[in-house]
Order: structure tokens, then C-alpha cells, then sequence
């Protein structure tokens, strides 16, 4: 029997863990995406287990919906990333000061 | 019991894999630790009974967005050497904050109580209960429209991530599809006016050929 204070627990040390990881991360743009991705996994987590502990299936609508807009960013930011890098041959965050194209 | 063991052995899995997503410092084993990690809280979201978000992970987030993660590391000349310097500047805050939050987390879910029993575990749901049709019956009724937009969302994605990578490379042969189409028949077409050769009359004159008619 899984309860609803090991799965919230579980989701907050994926979100720590991916929250740690941005800081940890920020030569690779790359990574950071990635650390996005696993917080999206962690609030998704929280999402599910309400749902199924309060008997309401709207949470399981909005993790769809967060999974659809997590796959729009993925793909976006990727695209970004390879003009990015064509453009500057580097995809490190720190080189990445100036706003001129 | 068989289920809460599960549950441990597939949590130990997910927070090892999210620890190698953050730690390794290789691009490839990173995405390789982010699909295990997937894969797992797959398994996690399984167990808890909501089946059809479980396979959709593994479909979107396994099939298509890490390979598409995979595509871009190795199409990217990254120098992993490079990336390696500077690693433990920050990590200190890092950790510091990951710790607080995992504490607030833990003392709020464990200790202060979250209005409803949480120590408890879900109602079973009974043995023909389908989540795919109870959660096709909300998606396709109540959330119709913001469906629709989300379909809306996915076209502008494909066609914000084709217009944003597709660049015209100089001296490449490529066919001009327009060009083509718009050709008209008087620019391939020469129609040559000639008379006709018998055998006994006398040879055509010279000045007929080359005349477009």
C-alpha cells in the first residue's frame, strides 16, 4: 500500500534533486533542459497522486496537458539550441551574455 | 506488501537516475539516466494506478523527446573537457537549497498534515475500472477545447522548430519546386516550322529553321 506522504516525499526529492542540478549544470544548456524535464516529472508526480488519492480525474487531465506542452518546449528549446550553437559554436550559459544576434 | 516493496525498489531507481542526470558529466549518460528515470516512475505511476499516463510517458517522453534529446547531443561537437571546468563553484548552494526544499517537503507532507489523511492508502478502484475510457470520457467532454488548443500547441512547435533549423546552404543543388510548377509551355516548347522533303523536289530553303512560330 503506497501512501500519499511517500509518493508527495518522493516528488519533492526529484524537484531538490533537479533544482540542485541548474546550479550544479550551468555550462550545459543541454543539461538544464534536461534538469526541466525531470522537474516537470516531479510536479507531474504530485499531480497524479492527488488525483488518485482525492478520487478526481482532473489532475491526470493536466499532467496530459503538461506533457504536451513539455514536448512543445523540448522541441523548441532544441531547435534554439542548434541555432545557438551554429551561430556561436559554444552552448555554454556563461558565454552567452549579449543579446545581440 | 508486494506493491510497497516495488514502490521502494523503483523510488531508489528513480532518485539514483535523477542523481545521475545531475551529476554525470557526460551529455549521453545524462539522457540515458533521464529515460531510466522515466521508465520508473512509469512503473511508479503503475502502481498507483493510473495506467494510461504511465504508457503515455513512455511514449512522449521516452519514444520522442529523449531521442530528439540524443539527436542534439550528438549532433553537437560538445567539448565534454570544457564543460567539465567550473563544476563546483556554485554546487554548494545548490545542494544547500535541494536540502532546504527536501526538508520543507518533509516536515509539511510528514509532520504538519495536509487537510485530508495522507497516511492512508487510495481506494482500490474495482477490477473493470478502465482509466484510458474514464479519462477519454473527461478529455473528449469537459476538456474539449483546451484539447484542441493543445493540438493547436503541438503544429506551432513543429513549425516554430522546422522555420527555426532550416537554414539555405550556399552552392547546394536543390530543385525549385515553384519554379517548376510555374513553368509555362512557351519556355520549353520550340515548335520549327519545315516544309516537307519529297524526294524529287528540291531541298528546303535554310532560312525556315529557327523560326518559333
Amino acid at each position: 500500500m503506497i501512501t500519499l506522504q511517500q509518493l508527495l516525499t518522493l516528488s519533492g526529492i526529484l524537484f531538490a534533486l533537479s533544482f540542485a542540478g541548474i546550479f550544479l549544470n550551468r555550462k550545459n544548456v543541454i543539461l538544464l533542459l534536461m534538469c526541466i524535464e525531470l522537474m516537470l516529472l516531479a510536479v507531474n508526480f504530485n499531480f497524479v497522486a492527488f488525483s488518485r488519492f482525492l478520487g478526481d480525474l482532473d489532475g491526470q487531465v493536466f499532467v496530459f496537458f503538461v506533457l504536451t506542452v513539455a514536448a512543445a518546449e523540448a522541441a523548441i528549446g532544441l531547435a534554439i539550441l542548434v541555432v545557438l550553437f551554429r551561430e556561436r559554436r559554444t552552448i555554454s550559459v556563461e558565454d552567452l551574455d549579449t543579446m545581440k544576434g | 506488501m508486494l506493491v510497497q516493496v516495488l514502490f521502494y525498489a523503483f523510488s531508489a531507481v528513480l532518485i539514483a537516475a535523477a542523481l545521475g542526470v545531475v551529476v554525470t558529466r557526460n551529455p549521453v549518460h545524462s539522457a540515458m539516466c533521464l529515460v531510466l528515470a522515466f521508465f520508473t516512475s512509469a512503473a511508479i505511476w503503475l502502481l498507483i494506478e493510473a495506467e494510461f499516463l504511465a504508457i503515455v510517458l513512455v511514449l512522449v517522453y521516452v519514444g520522442a523527446v529523449m531521442v530528439l534529446f540524443l539527436f542534439v547531443v550528438m549532433m553537437l561537437d560538445i567539448n565534454v573537457e570544457e564543460v567539465k571546468r567550473g563544476f563546483t563553484r556554485y554546487a554548494w548552494l545548490g545542494w544547500l537549497i535541494a536540502f532546504l526544499v527536501i526538508a520543507q517537503i518533509v516536515g509539511v507532507v510528514w509532520f504538519r498534515g495536509l487537510g485530508i489523511d495522507a497516511t492512508q492508502g487510495a481506494v482500490p478502484l474495482p477490477a473493470d475500472y478502465s482509466n484510458t475510457r474514464e479519462l477519454g470520457a473527461v478529455l473528449y467532454t469537459q476538456y474539449v477545447y483546451p484539447f484542441e488548443l493543445a493540438a493547436v500547441l503541438l503544429l506551432l512547435a513543429i513549425v516554430a522548430a522546422i522555420s527555426l533549423t532550416m537554414r539555405r546552404r550556399p552552392g547546394l543543388k536543390a530543385q525549385d519546386v515553384a519554379r517548376q510548377v510555374a513553368v509555362r509551355r512557351e519556355d520549353r516548347v520550340r515548335l520549327v516550322k519545315m516544309d516537307a522533303v519529297t524526294r524529287d523536289a528540291p531541298a528546303p530553303r535554310q532560312d525556315g529553321e529557327g523560326k518559333a512560330p
